[in-house]
């Protein structure tokens, strides 16, 4: 068996699939684990951009399918950590160039070398999210506080649920602000988990750091970046190697009077 | 038709008759995939096996037993014509008639249970019973009546001929009475649905999300759709 196979999918397009694969497959190398990531948005390829591995790339996914090259020859290597490799997807093809049974071969080819395989799903319920489900051990679907990001969430974990082999699901919510959910404007935690009852795998706040890193191809897990995204992404990572890292309770963070001088006191600390 | 082993259920469990001709292991293969093509239809019986004349060795009663026991499946007792065979059961400790297997199996004998014949005045319409939460994008229908243990979460959309009835938070589309039947009924844990049709009525759920959830019925009563307390 070896490593695990975890598909990253939402459903909805743009709630942060791409982001937290690579910050959690740059989390996890830097804790020592052998990664790899697979683009599965042929045609829309940008795990690559958000890596920064985007001028390296060979070879890619399709070239591999097709037999243009070897398995070892697409992957590409990031040399700022010590184990991570990205296949790439294909520019120029679309998701049909790929069949969920090569999804199936190219991680079985890979399972034995590497400790987590990171599926980066397309947004949809098509071809390509099938293509990334397909080899998937675990997956974890991201989803935002938003009633449109929460209904796909969903209908995708409605679909894994029908899979015959019983596929873990966990969910995590990105994008999420304090202070809206706070005020009511915002759907809650809790508001979340009571309508898709599923396991919390970790909440990543809403964090301007993230657009600055994804543009810099840079995630914000390399170099054990401060801010509070950064740091849910690590904990989420240290909760998939079983590690037991309670989940910090959003709503409260910067609740009353005290917290915020508790939060002032450790700032000017760090 | 092979007729080299007959199946045939009695008051002790199964009775299997095995020809007295023939090789045991093709037989016993043959037993095996009998029972393996009827998936998990035996799990929990009790086989006893009748062989004729057939004489059989301690080794090869007990392979078969393991063989029935890894499907779930007691062997009860062996009936046997041949005292080589008997010697065998009786070495591995296994009943030689049914009358003493009944005794040994006696305590555990759970009832018969048949259900009472279909009264014809009462025959209920057929219905779906869906033992899940129905997530979005998921569409149950039914002629006759559709319950659900669990949530329908919006997204979701049931429609029935007849009634509908959700254990569990309902929030997605029902139509109840699709086929204009305004008798029927939708009844939720928690009546809260995107959309709410009975026959040809239309309603959706009113605005005040901060009331507390309570079981609720909702009806065509005065040519509208009223909700009421589900008792």
């Amino acid at each position: 068996m070896g490593a695990r196979v975890i598909t990253i999918t939402s459903g909805k397009g743009g709630v942060g699939k791409t982001t937290a694969t690579a910050n959690l497959a740059v989390a996890l190398a830097n804790m020592g684990k052998k990664v790899v990531c697979i683009d599965a948005d042929i045609g829309l390829r940008n795990l690559d951009i958000v890596m920064g591995l985007e001028n390296r790339i060979v070879y890619d996914l399709v070239d591999v399918v097709e037999g243009r090259c070897k398995l070892r020859q697409a992957l590409v290597k990031d040399k700022r950590v010590p184990d991570l490799y990205l296949l790439p997807a294909a520019q120029t093809r679309d998701k049909t160039a790929v069949s969920p049974q090569d999804m199936v071969m190219l991680t079985t080819q890979l399972r034995n070398e590497c400790d987590f395989i990171l599926i980066d799903s397309p947004a949809g319920i098509e071809w390509g999210f099938r293509n990334a489900l397909a080899p998937a051990d675990e997956v974890i679907v991201i989803t935002n506080p938003e009633a449109s990001a929460v209904r796909d969430a969903d209908r995708i974990i409605g679909l894994v649920e029908a899979e015959p082999r019983k596929v873990p699901i966990s969910l995590v919510i990105n994008r999420a602000k304090a202070d809206m959910i706070r005020k009511g404007d915002m759907l809650s935690v809790n508001d979340i988990l009571d309508i898709l009852s599923t396991p919390l795998l970790g909440v990543i706040p809403e964090d301007e750091q993230i657009i600055v890193s994804t543009n810099k191809g840079s995630p914000l897990t390399l170099d054990n970046q401060k801010g509070p995204a950064a740091e849910a992404f690590r904990d989420i990572a240290r909760r998939i190697t079983g590690a037991k890292v309670p989940i910090a309770e959003l709503e409260h963070k910067q609740g009353g009077f005290l917290h915020r001088l508790s939060r002032l006191f450790r700032r000017s600390g760090a | 038709m092979d007729d080299s082993i007959t199946l045939k259920g009695i008051k002790e469990g199964l009775l299997v008759t095995v020809k007295p001709d023939g090789r045991w292991s093709d037989l016993a293969n043959r037993l095996i995939t009998l029972i393996d093509a009827q998936g998990n239809f035996f799990k929990g019986a009790q086989v006893t096996l009748s062989l004729g004349p057939r004489e059989l060795r301690r080794q090869d009663l007990a392979a078969m037993q393991k063989l029935l026991e890894q499907r779930g499946i007691t062997l009860r007792a062996v009936l046997s014509e041949s005292d080589i065979t008997l010697d065998a059961a009786r070495k591995l400790a296994l009943p030689t008639s049914l009358q003493v297997a009944e005794l040994a199996a006696a305590p555990s004998e759970a009832l018969e249970l048949r259900p009472p014949p279909i009264d014809p005045e009462e025959p209920g319409l057929p219905g779906v019973l869906v033992k899940r939460t129905l997530r979005a994008g998921r569409t149950v229908h039914s002629d006759g009546h559709v319950v659900v243990l669990g949530d329908v979460n919006a997204g979701a959309v049931v429609v029935a001929g007849g009634d509908i009835v959700v254990w569990g938070r309902l929030r997605g589309t029902v139509h109840a009475g699709a086929y204009g039947d305004e008798s029927a009924v939708v009844c939720a844990l928690h009546l809260a649905p995107t959309q709410l049709r009975i026959a040809g009525y239309i309603t959706i759920s009113p605005e005040d999300r901060n009331r507390k959830p309570r079981p609720e019925k909702a009806l065509v009563r005065n040519g509208r759709i009223e909700a009421v307390p589900w008792e």
